[in-house]
């Protein structure tokens, strides 16, 4: 639990989220200690038992007014749990949050008066025009009529669906159907937005249009986003922030580039082999008994992290002579969030995306 | 429920002011200002948003149940007219039929309906928004009431047509639809809202739908004692018999006001649990 706290806590390194007016830095949105057990279940015909499972295991985390402040893991890593909680759709067992001074542990459903949620199903909506969906929505936040009608119409035009406004959700591809369902998140201005995973399944124009709608929202009116991925890409452009959850704890939380720094003195290298390692090499050889924290074997493909002289002379061994022969292609890169996760210690890099 | 968020948004204007003049600590894990919380959708006007939007849905997905409920209900007239001769079995059936229609969208589908959203996790839409619960039970539960509007009138038409009964009162089925699909609709919902999994709701309103079918339409004279009990337990009922009724040449209207009372009474009562039960299931 303490570590958790700690982690959260280490406080910013490099940029500060950008002060749009007088209140930038205040604190959105305050987590503490909070714990969320999901309780054994016994086994079943067909199922095996499940053992009791931490799925926030003593969370701390402030996100500040103007933030976009990710939280990154892979699947299982209770990303949903945790944001469940912020939006007063789950209990916790225990612990604390806090969103813009109220309590919403004791009140949550005043969750929805202070904030949007993006959740990752669309199945209330599915069967709707994407217009009606928007405006409905409008209307269920608390929009009048007419203002429901207008903010639909602005909002359809900024993020590019005026074409598609009459289809049915259920018609529209992955990418453009989770659009709309964003598009049903800015309608009824709320001051911070809950994201889970809101690009899965876009194209880059989409992708686009969603982070700079979420700009506009934070230059013009101070808007705090909590974005859920497992896209690390993702996560190291747009995130002034990113807490790394394992387990249902954070395990860092930092910028991006904070995070990175802690790993700055790395390399990844990563090797193909054309069929498989030509162990009878002794430089390849030597390369794979560094260890299971520094290599990592899949199929013919090894992803290694490395100081940077070994590194080079890694890429020197495996460049010539026989290990070349066998050698498919090669590639070295400066550490991403992913490396940042293995060098934490995240056991699984399985969940996590690099799109 | 409405004086309490009036305080707690005066609260936040209140404390609004104080947080101006002290400079928040970036640091500082716990804001002490509470900011202001939007404005609740009131009941109405969200309940009218949520009704629009299911009825959109019809288009897109209802429909062809729709002609399957109506066809099916116009099948077992044809069938029970080579089974009774005319008289009271004859309206039985007819107000049996037209009502197994609402049971068949407004029990049936809507239990479906809420099953699946429940178990999908779709809920949460409508759990993050500030809409009352009630605005989201009633505002379906009245759309799929309204779904089998025209299925209704067509089966009655065509079972007066068959039978020959007199279609001066079929007026009445203006409170019988609303008032059978309060009740039946009320049930639907909190059955799908309470099954702990979706395929034992859709199963709950196919077994509903099914005694709506048999205790409704087949004439009660020819019950056994135990199952006329289990008719008399069963809210279509009070909507078949206040229908049948109406089929006199002199009506006993106050009957067919007590008939509907029972309905407007279990609709009142089912849709309360169904609200609860929409709570429930909204916060886990």
């Amino acid at each position: 639990m303490s570590t958790g706290t700690a982690a959260a806590e280490a406080g910013p390194v490099g940029t500060a989220p950008a002060p749009h007016d007088g209140r930038a830095g205040s604190v959105v949105c305050a987590v503490e200690n909070l714990l969320k057990v999901y309780p054994p279940a016994r086994a079943r015909r067909g199922a095996p038992a499940v053992p009791e499972v931490r799925a926030s295991d003593g969370i701390s985390l402030t996100v500040r007014r103007g933030e976009i402040f990710g939280l990154l893991g892979p699947n299982g890593a209770g990303k949903t749990t945790l944001v469940r909680q912020l939006t007063g759709l789950m209990r916790p067992d225990a612990g604390r949050v806090d969103v813009l001074g109220h309590d919403l542990v004791r009140h949550p459903e005043r969750a929805s008066r202070l904030l949007a949620y993006l959740g990752q199903e669309s199945t209330a909506l599915d069967e709707l025009t994407v217009s009606l969906a928007v405006e409905t929505t409008g209307r269920l936040r608390g929009l009048a009529a007419r203002d429901a009608r207008s903010e639909r119409d602005d909002v359809l035009e900024e993020l590019g669906l005026t074409a598609i406004a009459g289809k049915p959700l259920k018609k529209l591809s992955g990418g453009q159907r989770r659009l709309a369902c964003f598009a049903t998140v800015l309608v009824g201005e709320r001051p911070v937005l809950v994201l889970d995973e809101p690009t899965t399944g876009m194209d880059p124009v989409a992708r686009r249009a969603v982070w700079s709608a979420v700009d506009r929202r934070r230059a013009e009116r101070g808007a705090t986003v909590l974005l859920v991925t497992h896209n690390v890409i993702e996560a190291e452009t747009v995130l002034d922030r990113v807490a790394v959850l394992e387990r249902g704890r954070v395990i860092a939380c930092d910028t991006p580039a904070g995070l990175k720094a802690r790993v700055a003195d790395e390399v990844r290298v990563e090797l193909v082999w054309r069929e498989r390692a030509p162990l009878d090499v002794p430089e390849v050889a030597a390369l794979r008994g560094l260890g299971a924290d520094r290599v990592q074997e899949s199929g013919r493909r090894w992803t290694l992290r490395l100081a940077p002289d070994e590194a080079r002379a890694a890429v020197a061994a495996v460049t010539g002579g026989a290990a070349f022969a066998a050698l498919d292609d090669f590639t070295l890169a400066t550490p991403s969030l992913e490396d940042v996760y293995l060098a934490l210690g995240g056991g699984r890099t399985e969940g996590l995306v690099k799109a | 429920m409405s004086a309490v968020s009036e305080i707690e948004a005066g609260t936040g204007i209140g404390t609004d002011a104080t947080e101006a003049a002290t400079t928040p600590s970036a640091a500082s894990p716990a804001p002490c200002e509470a900011a202001e919380l939007a404005p609740r959708a009131r009941f109405l006007p969200s309940l009218a948003a949520v009704y629009r939007a299911q009825l959109s849905r019809a288009r897109v997905a209802r429909i062809p149940l729709l002609f399957v409920a109506t066809f099916q209900s116009v099948g077992i007239m044809i069938l029970m007219r080579g089974v009774v001769d005319g008289g009271n079995e004859a309206r039985a059936v007819v107000a049996g039929s037209s009502v197994l229609v609402v049971a068949f969208v407004a029990l049936n589908l809507l239990a479906q309906y809420f099953g699946q959203l429940r178990a999908s996790g779709g809920l949460d839409h409508y759990a993050t928004l500030p809409v009352p619960p009630a605005s989201v039970v009633l505002g379906a539960a009245a759309a799929y009431a309204s779904f089998t509007v025209p299925g209704t009138l067509v089966t009655a038409g065509v079972g007066c047509a068959l039978f020959g009964l007199p279609m001066g009162n079929l007026w009445v089925l203006a409170a019988v639809i609303p008032l059978a699909g309060a009740a039946l609709a009320g049930l639907g919902a909190a059955l799908g809202l309470l099954a702990p999994r979706p395929e034992l709701a859709t199963l709950l309103g196919q077994l509903g739908m099914s005694a709506a079918l048999l205790l409704g339409v087949l004439p009660s004279e020819r019950m056994p004692a135990v199952i006329s009990y289990a008719r008399d337990l069963l809210p279509s009922t009070y909507g078949v018999e206040a229908f049948a009724r109406t089929f006199d040449a002199h009506p006993d209207w106050a009957a067919v006001v007590r008939d509907l009372g029972v309905c407007a009474g279990v609709g009142i009562v089912s849709l309360g649990v169904a609200t609860w039960a929409y709570r429930r299931a909204a916060v886990r």
